[in-house]
């Protein structure tokens, strides 16, 4: 069991978890992530780690409830425990291969979105802490579900943030800020690092593809064990499958095929998937012996 | 019970194939003590027995048969158990007809003894009556770590407790029991009543088993030998990463490994209503491949409601599963689609399957593997309408650990390089065994190498720190 040691609600629906993990804190990176059940009947949820204190032993998540499962977890509060906390998977960011001079003279610019800013934190903070200051833009819905702002302006040179109904920053998407920047001639990154949900980092890449700068993405696919076992959640980068639990989570978005990726993440709640699962569930009825 | 004919088997009883198709009880029911009792007095208990011989971990076959026939079951267990740490599961998995039935004398004249189905009977009422006493050496204060929770991981750590060792299983998922608790389904092998009760009898001895941790990412191997002060790591992980074919299509929504089905189905337990994990297969699937864990996953599928086809590309006398299983596979509704090679998954303009695309083949010349290689006949292209698609195309070893290990030297095929008989690494202090080593084999050979390095790891022990 893995206890809550802080729960703090950062908007409605989000929350953020300090959890008791001292093996996962003493070896987490940047860019990894874990994969948390809450009970037995739950489901194994792959979250990226939003920050660690090897110290403390413990490892920060950020959820937002969109399922059945995430909803059970937001339930859950100081005190409480993870039935299992797996961890830390997939491979740190690849800015932890740098030498510390090289990145010193590279540019870099972190994109956010929605609770994206959670997986952005510890590698900017990991940069802050070398010494080097990136810049970010983060966006989300309103200025309620801009999340940990106050963190990151601490660890960040310049932190843009923009909303969609312009109830903070500038009104629209985070492309938008790219697009005003690269306008005022001060859009000249090396390297753009974009986390969010796809279709945002899809948006994202095609943009800094049309700029030419080097940008990494963060794929949140569907996930069953995030050892390389299952092959679910698999995708097409430079035309060639890959694993984003073991091969990923990050790859160079410009390789990335966001449509189709897009498409697997959404495998069991689209309109195809559920109506395959209630046939199922009519086909079978209740054959096992569990309740009778 | 009538005459007793040497030469003819005591029949096993089965579920029904027209119930069993729908449900994920036990398809074996397993002999009764008369059947057993029956069954064994046909042993002749050989002087020279070429069973034990043609058992991977010779286990005393004719010794534990003859206490069957006494009705000394509480013996007989002792006996079981001494050769096998896991005999309940590996009476229900081995492919007994290529190892001792396959050289039981009696097979001259008839059926060998059913060897496996004893050896099943015995370790049940061992199990459900708890007679196993733990019998183990004093502690000597070593500590050895265990990585993969797997048969090869179990029976290394059984052995070690027993010879006085401190010994932890790593555990990457939730659960201990490797492809056992994931990979069989519950049909074929019971995870409460059989697998959970041989993993306690391990923990009984003193084994304590370390889930959610992930050698190579939550600790490295070079940590668990300098900081965590343990004098010896044995790599069990396995060979868990399935392979895909590489054709157009695959990643269209609705195409599966057989591994994702069974884990969802076997570990996160899709089959119960009160489980939240998702897993769907269609009406109609095709599953691609023709061994073990092809069956496994169309029977598992078949059990979801589908209607299930079996698509091979060589003719059902080439299929590298067991007989007993493509047997069990057919009584139960299952299709088989032979001689015939997808080329293509085609899908919906949503990207979702529709079908598979495949080529007749005819078989050829005998191939190296000395089986008849397929050819393809041209312009034979037909589609087989499908909701979903299952790859079952075989796995390889697992890379965390391989990849974030300094020094640990690796075979032509990825597998780790050790030492067969005691499955020595290129590093000092670190043994492997199992799938890890020889890539997807069977649980026994795994049990078999986990309890050769533990010799070989106690010889290491031993001779270093005493
Ligand atoms: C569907 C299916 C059906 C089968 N049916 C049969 C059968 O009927 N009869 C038969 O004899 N054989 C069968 N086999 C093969 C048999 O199960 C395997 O050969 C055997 O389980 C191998 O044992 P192992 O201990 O080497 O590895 P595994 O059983 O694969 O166990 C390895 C364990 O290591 C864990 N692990 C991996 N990496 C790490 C890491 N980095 N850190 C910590 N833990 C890690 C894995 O999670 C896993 O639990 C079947 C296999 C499958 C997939
Ligand atoms: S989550 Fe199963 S292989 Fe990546």
């Amino acid at each position: 069991m893995f206890e809550i040691k802080k729960h703090r609600v950062l908007a409605s629906g989000i929350s953020l978890y300090q959890v008791y993990a001292p093996r996962v804190a003493k070896s987490a990176l940047p860019g990894q992530f874990v994969i948390v059940r809450t009970h037995e009947e739950g489901e194994r949820i792959p979250l990226t780690v939003a920050d660690y204190n090897a110290e403390k032993g413990t490892v920060t998540i950020v959820i937002q409830a969109v399922g059945k499962a995430t909803h059970r977890i937001v339930d859950l509060k100081e005190g409480d425990s993870f039935l299992d906390f797996a961890g830390p998977l997939g491979h740190p960011t690849e800015l932890i291969d740098e030498k510390i001079e090289d990145l010193k003279d590279l540019k870099i610019l972190f994109v956010g979105g929605g609770v994206g800013a959670a997986p952005i934190y510890p590698q900017v903070k990991w940069l802050a802490d070398k010494g080097i200051k990136a810049d970010m833009i983060l966006g989300a819905r309103s200025e309620e579900q801009l999340i940990i702002v106050d963190e990151l302006k601490e660890v960040t040179n310049n932190l843009h943030l923009c909303t969609n109904d312009g109830s903070v920053g500038r009104q629209g998407f985070v492309t938008d800020v790219m697009k005003d920047l690269r306008e005022k001639n001060e859009f000249n990154y090396d390297l753009i690092i974009v986390i969010g949900p796809m279709i945002m980092m899809k948006s994202v890449s095609e943009l800094t593809a049309e700029y030419g700068i080097k940008t990494i993405a963060s794929l949140n696919t569907l996930m069953v064990d995030g050892t390389g076992m299952c092959g679910a959640c698999r995708v097409s980068i430079g035309g060639k499958t890959k694993f984003a639990c073991v091969d990923g989570p990050e790859f160079n978005a410009h390789e990335v095929n966001f449509d189709e990726a897009m498409r697997r993440q959404l495998m069991f709640k689209s309109e195809e998937g559920q109506a395959l699962i209630k046939l199922q569930k009519e086909k079978e009825g209740h054959k096992c012996s569990c309740k009778g | 019970m009538s005459k007793i004919d040497r030469f003819t088997a005591i029949p096993v009883r089965n579920q029904d194939a027209d119930v069993r198709n729908k449900n994920f009880e036990e398809v074996c029911l397993g002999y009764n003590i008369e059947e057993a009792t029956a069954e064994a007095s046909r042993c002749l208990e050989c002087k020279k027995p070429s069973c034990v011989a043609g058992c991977p971990v010779s286990i005393n076959i004719p010794g534990f048969i003859g206490q069957i026939k006494q009705g000394n079951l509480e013996k007989a267990g002792e006996i079981l158990f001494d050769g096998s740490t896991l005999p309940a599961i590996c009476g229900r998995v081995c492919p007994q007809e290529s190892q001792c039935e396959g050289v039981c004398v009696l097979n001259k004249k008839g059926d060998s003894v059913s060897i496996g189905k004893l050896e099943r009977f015995v370790a049940d009422y061992v199990n459900e009556n708890k007679t196993l006493k733990v019998v183990k050496k004093p502690a000597n204060g070593h500590k050895v770590a265990i990585v993969g929770s797997g048969p090869a991981g179990l029976s290394c750590a059984g052995e070690l407790a027993k010879a006085g060792y401190d010994v932890t299983i790593f555990e990457a998922l939730h659960k201990a029991g490797g492809v056992l608790e994931y990979g069989i389904p519950e049909f074929r092998l019971p995870k409460e009543r059989v697998v959970k009760k041989e993993i306690d009898n391990i923990r009984n001895l003193g084994v304590k088993i370390e889930t959610d941790v992930i050698i190579g990412r939550t600790v490295t191997v070079a940590k668990l030998l300098t900081e965590e002060g343990f004098k010896a790591v044995y790599l069990a992980s396995g060979a868990g990463l399935p392979k895909f074919m590489g054709i157009p299509g695959e990643n269209y929504n609705g195409v599966f490994s057989a591994n994702e089905v069974l884990t969802r189905s076997n570990l996160m337990k899709a089959f119960r209503d009160e489980y939240d994990t998702p897993v769907f297969v269609g009406k109609k699937v095709v599953v691609v491949g023709g061994g073990n864990v092809a069956m496994d996953a169309a029977r598992t599928a078949l059990r979801f409601g589908a209607e299930v086809h079996i698509v091979y590309r060589r003719s059902i006398e080439e299929l590298p599963a067991r007989v007993e299983e493509v047997h069990h596979a057919q009584e139960e509704g299952i299709i088989f689609d032979v001689l015939c090679n997808p080329t293509e998954i085609v899908g919906t303009v949503s990207g979702w399957v529709k079908g598979v695309k495949c080529l007749r083949m005819e078989l050829g010349e005998p191939d190296a593997s000395g089986r008849r290689s397929p050819i393809p006949v041209p312009g034979s292209e037909f589609i087989i309408e499908a909701d979903s698609v299952i790859m079952s195309l075989g796995t390889n070893p697992n890379p965390i650990i391989n990849k974030s290990t300094e020094g640990l030297k690796l075979n032509k095929w990825e597998c780790i390089d050790a030492c067969e008989e005691t499955g020595k690494t290129s590093l000092d202090g670190v043994f492997a065994g199992g799938d890890a080593v020889t890539g997807a084999a069977t649980v026994i050979l795994a049990m078999g190498a986990g309890k050769k390095s533990a010799v070989a790891i106690d010889k290491y022990i031993s001779e270093k720190y005493n």
